[in-house]
């Protein structure tokens, strides 16, 4: 293997995908695991720590890490030539790998588009770094929390139809 | 009723039985 062939290029893709997901998934995963269990039990006077600078500093590896994971994940999709059967869902192809990426594919870009639609755009209301009552911050609470919570649960079998995607059938 | 997705533990169960559900769809697809 070269280190500059096509197939070099593709795994620096692949490798910077999974990279990009780790710290995608990883600040997904603390905030469901770790921060919102935890935030109840912290005393009031030290609560503004978590909003005011752990908050905004996970929210900004959270997203770009879905950006960059979204971006490699598609461009190592169209060097590999599966993009577009991917995107179908392997139908008529007869293959059981391209039904198995393209589920993980389409669970995959749900989640980005929850991320920068839904998450993000309440977390700034919450944040206070766009313009809301407190009707509405608590209402942008609530939905950027249960959007993460379907983020968590939609992130089982999407890592389940990527990892067995190369397990099962590349 | 209370949401299932406000229990991380329901939320994590639902992840796996969505996972069946998924594999169930690969396999009758291809």
């Amino acid at each position: 293997m070269e280190l500059v062939s096509y197939e070099w290029w593709a795994f620096c893709f692949r490798w910077l995908h999974v990279l990009s997901g780790i710290m995608w998934i990883g600040h997904l995963w603390y905030f469901n695991f770790t921060q919102a269990p935890t935030v109840p039990k912290i005393p009031m006077e030290l609560r503004p720590a978590i909003g005011k600078f752990i908050l905004p500093e996970a929210l900004f590896w959270f997203r770009w890490g879905a950006m960059a994971t979204i971006v490699t994940g598609l461009i190592l999709a169209g060097m590999n030539g599966y993009l577009l059967n991917a995107i179908k869902l392997g139908i008529g192809d007869h293959s059981r790998y391209y039904t198995t990426i393209g589920f993980g594919m389409w669970l995959g870009a749900i989640m980005w588009f929850n991320v920068w639609f839904i998450i993000w755009p309440n977390q700034q209301k919450v944040m206070g770094l766009v313009q809301a009552s407190d009707d509405e911050k608590k209402a942008s609470a609530r939905t950027a929390g249960l959007t993460s919570r379907i983020n968590t649960l939609l992130s089982i079998p999407m890592v389940y139809c990527m990892v067995g995607a190369m397990h099962f059938y590349a | 009723m209370k949401n299932p997705l406000d229990s991380l533990a329901q939320t994590v169960a639902l992840g796996f039985v969505l996972t069946v559900v998924v594999v169930i769809l690969i396999h009758a697809i291809n």
